[in-house]
């Protein structure tokens, strides 16, 4: 049976009306999604002089480089140049996602093929950990950090995060939709465990990697209270604690004094804008891949 | 019985390899999420200070925390009016836009996606700075400003101090990041969706886009829209962080005090960790009975 939508004749082409109505809908909510980000990156190109004037201009007349210089040569009271605060998070994200991506292949592949005992067991286990928030039990992962000797060390900012139960729920659920024959057939050509998950699953969960890439690299780029709580020393601090501290001033500030919060808002989005280019870089870099995991992200309960 | 832990015992050892996989994750998830959850527990019955060792107390850390501690209300009922808000909203948006983004042809798509994604994938604290001369409340604020030059209003409207305006802008700045983790799984989702399915439908007389949604689309995507449903309360309960960040902390007379700046308050600037571990407590119970209830609601109508 044909279609029967509401469609006319343009250019001898049918034209759907419902489709153009969605298309115009999202082309303008989208645009309209993107103010803020076209905002950021207006404040950060604008020169001292156009963030004070009135009424406010929404786009940068004149863009200028120099919140970026300012921010590269400010330090905070501590002299610590901003560039130390750019590796440290730059370190822990990279050396923090690189661990995630292999703990959670490794213990995807038994908890998708294998049936050994307590494997429900844990596997619900990791189901309620979907719900669980780390922001919940700041005070007993301090104290478990200080219990370890970590505090103020990298280990700090690292470890706590390498246990990601959202990837490793996407990487199980990646890998069950394999059929278990590609893993029977190389069984019977006597291929031991390891070489089984090396050579047959961490190649076919690679797709999913790059959700795990993103998901996890997002969390902990953006997290800024890991700093906070976990590291004293100013040297030790990442690019979001920072932001956090001087985002926490200008609120104040804005609360107090009229003008006062704008004053700074030129390197604050500088450093803004420095701080949302990479993972939106990840992200389309990896978007293609993210849906095909994604695609099995379901629970089946 | 010894017999059968004998079994067990010979069939876990069978296995040994899988539980050498496994151990990695399963030594930093016991380690950094079971042991935090249930120290939590634990200390919640105590008074601890970090200086000293805990002291027990039973249940008067949640006996003060309901009966005598106004400021805990307030940061509740700021929770629950913002869960409530955005929660299900974004919840629903998410799956519209995805929806909406699944009817256009595939080759815009990716650009679609991105634009609605992208929000998401910034910090609610670093974006503070755009917010802060978004709802500035003087006339130099883009909103404003805007509203002023189309006469909207006459005087800037105090967004960041006005208590009755705090909550709302927070609910739209959330909203705004609102489509995340879910908005891909819904994406991805429709894409699975086996298309016979539709010419199936459209012979049993469905016609319209919206039949489909409803008829075919929502019942075969449920184990999607439970992922959804769980990841958006998590994400709707632990808010905090964007409040901090626009209304300050402490925030006026704590028109955005929530119950996450509250545990905040009581764990890293008061050290009083016994009440703040009854506090997260609190939080987690209610989170965790929520997605119970997601999971009910989503599995008793797949039996249908």
């Amino acid at each position: 049976m044909a279609k029967k939508r509401r469609t006319f004749r343009l250019f001898n082409r049918r034209i759907d009306i419902g489709l153009i109505t969605i298309i115009l809908f999202l082309t303008g909510f989208g645009l309209f999604m993107m103010l803020p980000l076209v905002f950021l990156v207006s404040t950060a190109f604008k020169p001292i002089e156009e963030l004070f004037i009135y009424p406010p201009s929404f786009f940068v007349k004149n863009p200028t480089m120099q919140n970026f210089r300012d921010l590269l040569i400010s330090q905070s009271a501590s002299s610590i140049p901003f560039t130390r605060y750019l590796f440290n998070s730059l370190l822990v994200s990279i050396v923090s996602v690189g661990f995630t991506v292999i703990i959670g292949s490794l213990a995807s592949y038994p908890l998708s093929k294998h049936k050994f005992p307590g494997r429900n067991f844990i596997f619900s286990g990791i189901i309620v950990s979907l719900m669980f928030a780390p922001e919940v039990v700041e005070i007993p992962r301090y104290l478990i950090v200080t219990s370890l000797g970590l505090m103020d060390t990298y280990g700090a900012l690292i470890l706590p995060n390498l246990a990601f139960p959202i990837g490793l729920f996407l990487m199980k659920q990646f890998l069950e939709q394999v059929p278990d024959e590609v893993f029977e057939a190389g069984k019977i050509d006597g291929a031991s465990e390891w070489t089984l998950f090396y050579k047959i699953a961490l190649p076919l969960i690679r797709p999913a990697w790059a959700t795990v890439i993103i998901l996890s690299f997002t969390a902990i780029w953006n997290d800024a209270s890991s700093s906070a709580l976990f590291t004293q020393s100013d040297e030790m601090k990442t690019l979001p604690y920072y932001l956090s501290t001087i985002s926490g001033q200008a609120a104040n500030a804005a609360a107090g004094a009229a003008g006062l919060g704008i004053a700074r808002a030129g390197a604050n989005a500088a450093a803004t804008f420095l701080m949302t280019v990479p993972t939106v870089f990840i992200f389309i870099l990896f978007q293609r891949q993210v849906l095909s995991t994604m695609a099995y992200s379901g629970i089946k309960s | 019985m010894a017999i059968r832990l004998r079994a067990v015992g010979r069939e876990m050892w069978k296995w040994r390899i899988s539980y050498l996989f496994l151990s990695p994750f399963i030594l930093l998830f016991a380690l950094f999420i079971v042991l935090p959850t249930l120290t939590s527990l634990g200390l919640s019955f105590t008074y601890y200070n970090i200086l000293e060792p805990p002291k027990w107390s039973g249940w008067s850390n949640y006996k003060l925390l309901i009966t005598d501690d106004d400021v805990f209300i307030t940061a509740l009922k700021n929770t629950l009016y913002f869960a409530l808000v955005t929660g299900p909203l974004g919840y629903c948006l998410a799956f519209l836009f995805a929806w909406m983004i699944h009817q256009i042809p595939a080759k815009a798509r990716t650009y679609y996606t991105t634009v609605f994604y992208v929000p998401s994938l910034t910090s609610g604290v670093a974006m503070a700075v755009v917010w802060l001369i978004v709802f500035a409340n003087d006339s130099n604020g883009y909103l404003n400003s805007f509203l002023m030059q189309f006469g909207f209003i006459n005087e800037p409207i105090q967004w960041i101090t006005d208590v009755k305006k705090i909550m709302p802008v927070i609910i739209t700045i959330s909203l705004w990041m609102s489509l995340g983790t879910g908005f891909l799984a819904f994406l991805a989702g429709f894409e699975t969706i086996n298309t016979e399915l539709y010419d199936a439908g459209k012979v049993d007389g469905i016609r319209s886009r919206f039949q489909e949604l409803w008829y075919i689309t929502i019942p075969s995507m449920k184990p999607q829209l439970l992922f959804g449903a769980v990841l958006a309360i998590v994400g709707s309960f632990k808010v905090g962080e964007v409040s901090m960040a626009v209304a300050g902390f402490p925030s006026p007379l704590y028109a955005g005090h929530t119950i996450i700046l509250h545990l905040h308050d009581y764990a890293v600037l008061r050290y009083e960790m016994g009440y703040a571990a009854a506090i997260s407590v609190v939080l987690f119970i209610l989170i965790y009975g929520l997605g119970r209830i997601c999971f009910k609601v989503f599995a008793s109508k797949g039996e249908l």
